[in-house]
């Protein structure tokens, strides 16, 4: 694994001072904004160990998708700093593939297996190996054959999941995953974030429903800046919920400070 | 009339010299219109291959004129009207359609000028309607070549076109540079067309590239067995219309094209049928017809 420095600011020695778990993310006092645009996101700061799952939280235009577009690398930081480690996968929202396209469950998945392949090499028995794995993993052994665009949007989901392993992928993506998933589904999905988690994979996971975030390991609250990041218990409240939904986006500083109860989560600060 | 008499009948035509060369360069036709018209058909591209097509009569027309291979003619043809078309859907106010449409009825338009002026030899039905009993050892040469490259170049870049294809930005995140392989499919797309141009003749070309194809989507469910049974239908099209162009005394590339056409709709209606009869669900493995 490598480093891999993604903002002219960056530094390669990024882990935070004490930590003994391997970080494959660090972001730090990121400002980020579309070309020729203003800074559509700033003041972030939060680090994603090995295994932790964060659930990004939001309004449309709160800045998730600009968020996961700077750390796969379609954005540059305007101002601080983005480190991964390892491969990204990113697992896109399945409405925007073709559902009439001729591929089973098993071909995308298979997909994955483009990354880090040379062009003229045909896909081999690891790679073969590594996707079977993959739609194991995600619980879709039975339905690999199966036409992609006849599964269930989770099923989909999960298939697309599977190509980020196949990758090698151990930073997930997920961008709205849960969009138009029934509770079955949603469940389902859940239960193989889960499973990826206890592997050593993590992801961040863009959604939209306040209930279910508590159920990530931290939230990462963004409304244009970030307003909160910790545990979904700790930092869930009301104040901070109407921070990152409702119409206030000017944060005053004292009225931030006082939600950063311990070091392990951190909070905005304006200006900062 | 027996069986044998029948089998008599059919197999007669092919055990003349001039229909065993037009059934080589059939089946030829068969592996390159059905191997690049799958993708064709999977990129959206039916369009754009039928106007290429029709934009080469000039070149064809010129190399005629000029006592040239009619395959020289067409490429250049090919080339002329890829960058018209690329250039005039610059012009802001065109949309792409019509900058389409304007070249390609120019180019044609061009094209049956030049050859009904007196100088020209060789008539324009032949070039519109192609001339299957006509190909030179060189036609089937290229035709040959090309078909070997295809299939290489296909082989090759399978996983490639099937995920930009399924999803051109995801695509793009998993390291495949999706502007190169399009690039790629236009490339091979031209390629096909400097082999069925000449052969099925300019208004027909397009008949077997999209039609075995399209008709091959609708009976299965992955690409590999797509583009097997693209070919096999284009090749089983291909003769079965020579035969009945023998048999019936019409033209052949126009009555291997009928034949297409009516494959087609025969599997249209049956899968018609099907979605109404059967639910989804239900629907078995590829079959042919």
């Amino acid at each position: 694994m490598q480093w891999r420095r993604r903002s002219a600011a960056g530094s390669r020695a990024a882990r935070s001072p004490g930590s003994d778990e391997a970080l494959l993310c660090e972001v730090a006092d990121l400002a980020v904004g579309y070309p020729g645009g203003p800074i559509v996101l700033e003041d972030v700061s939060f680090a994603v160990p090995a295994g932790m799952l964060v659930g990004v939280l939001g309004p449309n235009g709160g800045g998730k998708s600009t968020l996961l577009r700077t750390l796969l690398g379609d954005l540059r930081p305007r101002a601080g700093r983005v480190v991964t480690e390892g491969r990204l996968g990113f697992v896109p929202q399945t409405d925007r593939s073709r559902l009439d396209y001729p591929v089973s469950a098993r071909d995308v998945a298979l997909m994955g297996s483009l990354t880090g392949r040379a062009w003229w090499r045909p896909p081999g028995r690891d790679d073969r190996r590594a996707t079977a794995d993959a739609l194991a993993k995600v619980g879709l052994t039975e339905l690999a054959d199966e036409p992609f665009g006849e599964l269930s949007g989770g099923q989909r989901q999960r298939v697309l999941i599977a190509r980020a392993l196949v990758q090698d992928a151990r930073l997930l993506l997920l961008d709205e995953p849960f969009a138009g998933l029934d509770l079955p589904g949603s469940d389902r999905l859940l239960r193989v974030l889960d499973d990826l988690s206890d592997d050593g994979c993590s992801a961040l996971v863009a959604v939209h429903d306040v209930d279910q975030a508590r159920r990530w390991d931290r939230v990462l609250c963004l409304n244009r800046r970030q307003v909160a990041f910790g545990e979904p218990a700790t930092i869930l409240t009301s104040r901070v919920l109407e921070l990152t939904y409702g119409g206030a986006i000017t944060l005053g500083g004292h009225e931030v400070d006082h939600l950063a109860p311990t070091a392990s989560q951190r909070v905005a600060r304006p200006g900062g | 009339m027996s069986p044998a008499d029948l089998v008599r009948v059919l197999v007669e035509p092919f055990t003349e010299p001039i229909v065993q060369r037009a059934a080589a360069g059939v089946v030829l036709l068969g592996i390159v219109g059905g191997l690049a018209g799958c993708w064709v058909v999977l990129y959206g591209l039916s369009y754009a291959a039928e106007s290429l097509a029709h934009g080469s009569l000039p070149g064809m027309v010129v190399a005629v004129a000029a006592g040239l291979p009619l395959v020289v003619g067409t490429s250049g043809g090919l080339l002329v009207a890829a960058a018209a078309i690329a250039l005039v859907a610059r012009v802001p106010a065109l949309g792409r359609d019509t900058a389409v449409s304007i070249v390609i009825s120019t180019m044609l338009g061009l094209g049956a000028l030049l050859a009904l002026a007196p100088s020209t030899p060789r008539g324009l039905a032949a070039l519109l309607f192609g001339d299957v009993l006509g190909l030179s050892t060189a036609d089937l040469a290229v035709g040959v070549l090309v078909a070997a490259l295809l299939a290489v170049l296909l082989t090759v870049f399978h996983g490639r076109l099937l995920a930009v294809g399924f999803d051109r930005e995801s695509a793009a995140r998993l390291g495949v540079r999706p502007g190169l392989v399009e690039l790629l499919l236009l490339v091979l797309l031209g390629l096909a067309l400097v082999v069925v141009v000449p052969a099925l003749g300019n208004l027909l070309a397009a008949a077997i590239l999209i039609g075995p194809a399209a008709t091959a989507r609708l009976v299965t469910r992955r690409v590999p067995s797509l583009l097997a049974v693209a070919v096999l239908l284009a090749i089983g099209c291909g003769l079965a219309g020579l035969e009945a162009s023998y048999q019936l005394s019409t033209a052949s590339g126009a009555t291997i094209a009928a034949t297409i056409l009516v494959v087609y709709l025969l599997a249209l209606g049956r899968a018609t049928l099907r979605r109404r009869s059967v639910p989804p669900a239900g629907s078995s493995g590829p079959a042919v017809r």
